[in-house]
């Protein structure tokens, strides 16, 4: 279940959301500069909303009435972010390593790196990766953190196709194979579709509509625009 | 070229005085850059203006504060004479006012590096757990590290010419306060020591041009990094 009810001011941009969701999978889905990526750092903890609950099954991360903000180190929360964020003065091995809980197991990091085949390049440096090969360090660096919940921020964006392709295929299994409860920001109607089970539509900082992942794919399928989505939504 | 043992004991002295002062100067300089490029607080620029004076003041005038403080009599000298800590008219003062004197370059120097390491990577260290200590060490100053070096090659070469606080606050005893540049003022100013004083002239001039090499190599290294990311 995710329980987002926020209110952010950052400069002229005002964000006023609220939701509930009991999907494993939601997409946050609008144009850009809608208050998407804003509403995820809010939920990582590095923006803080001046009212509200955030909460993903169950686990109170801030709420204003009772006095609860974790800091991000203590949220327990997988963040990839678009920009991927890797340290460039660490290898990736070190870099898949970072965040993993004291308690891991070697077996742990061995699986992910099997399963997002980061095998061959452990010793090097992200300045010497793709753009495909730095997303998949850098969902393999939030999953050995072992979280509570994923947060992938435009995992795709600025990928070329064969890149895009790559990546999507190794987020489709990663759908398949883990069961955290993951929260997605997209403007990509396709890669919204391929992993999310549920879309909340944003619009100018606004909750314009929750609809169930069919019901979003029938709207694109009609008519290949958020606004005829948003209308089937409501109508 | 060849040194006389007492160009040599100045030499050497310089070296461990420097090393000393730009050694104990580091973990405050660390503390008050970070503070600078990563918190606002009330009053931040009398704070930046405070830890900059050593660069702004007469050195003479750090000297003589210096002496007001840690002299035998001074509010803090009384208290280390007692505790047979004195450092007044010794090389542990000697080497106090190289910190003084080296501590706002390598405080400009590391807000700057500071400064240009990227947040976001600070943020997702925190995301994945790393407490502020942790972040700290593992990125912020690893990634800082041209800057760290570039400010420790200045330091040391300020530190290494450092003249009028030490002189006012030490004085000149040979072994124990005579540093290279105080060396170099006393040979200058008796007849016949052209010769000597030209040598150690020579010698401030390699450390020096050394000095500001390393700092502008690492200085330029970094630059170069950044332009292409």
């Amino acid at each position: 279940m995710i329980e987002l009810d926020l209110a952010l001011q950052r400069s002229e941009f005002s964000l006023e959301l609220a939701l509930r969701s009991p999907a494993r999978a939601l997409a946050l889905f609008g144009p850009s500069g809608c208050g998407k990526t804003s509403t995820l750092l809010a939920i990582a903890g590095l923006l803080h909303p001046r009212r509200g609950r955030i909460a993903i099954d169950g686990h109170a991360l801030f709420d204003a009435d009772a006095n609860i903000d974790l800091p991000p180190a203590r949220r327990n929360l997988g963040v990839v972010f678009q920009d991927a964020r890797l340290f460039p003065h660490l290898s990736v091995r070190d870099n898949l390593r970072y965040g993993m809980p004291r308690a891991a197991t070697a077996q742990r990091f061995d699986d992910v790196v099997q399963l997002l085949a980061l095998s061959a390049f452990l010793k090097r440096k992200p300045g010497q990766l793709s753009g495909g090969q730095i997303r998949r360090v850098a969902i393999g660096r939030a999953l050995l953190r072992e979280p509570h919940a994923l947060l992938l921020d435009e995992p795709l964006a600025n990928l070329h196709r064969e890149a895009r392709a790559e990546v999507l295929e190794y987020l489709r299994g990663l759908k398949r194979g883990f069961t955290l409860s993951t929260i997605l920001v997209s403007h990509q109607p396709d890669e919204v579709i391929a992993l999310a089970d549920s879309v909340a539509l944003i619009e100018d900082g606004r909750l314009a509509a929750l609809q169930s992942i069919d019901a979003f794919q029938s709207s694109i399928a009609a008519s290949g625009s958020l606004l005829a989505a948003k209308a089937c939504a409501s109508g | 070229m060849l040194l006389t043992h007492a160009e040599i004991v100045a030499l050497a002295l310089s070296f461990k005085v420097s090393l000393v002062g730009v050694a104990c100067s580091l973990p405050v300089a660390v503390g008050c850059a970070w503070l600078l490029a990563r918190t606002r607080f009330f009053g931040k620029p009398v704070f930046e203006g405070l830890l900059l004076l050593p660069l702004i003041l007469p050195p003479v005038v750090t000297g003589y504060v210096l002496l007001i403080l840690f002299g035998h009599h001074g509010a803090i000298g009384r208290w280390l004479d007692a505790a047979g800590l004195s450092i007044a008219f010794r090389w542990t003062g000697a080497a106090l006012a190289a910190a003084v004197m080296a501590f706002p370059l390598l405080v400009v120097a590391l807000r700057n590096a500071f400064e240009s390491v990227d947040r976001k990577l600070e943020h997702a260290a925190a995301t994945l757990g790393a407490g502020p200590w942790r972040i700290f060490f593992g990125i912020t100053l690893p990634l800082s590290a041209r800057g760290l070096v570039a400010g420790l090659a200045l330091a040391f070469a300020r530190a290494f010419g450092e003249f009028g606080a030490t002189i006012t606050f030490v004085s000149s005893i040979p072994g124990q306060t005579r540093t290279l540049p105080i060396a170099l003022y006393e040979l200058i100013s008796m007849p016949g020591g052209e010769n000597g004083a030209l040598r150690l002239t020579l010698v401030a001039v390699v450390v020096a041009v050394i000095a500001s090499l390393i700092a502008a190599l690492m200085l330029l290294r970094g630059g170069t990094r950044e332009a292409e990311a």
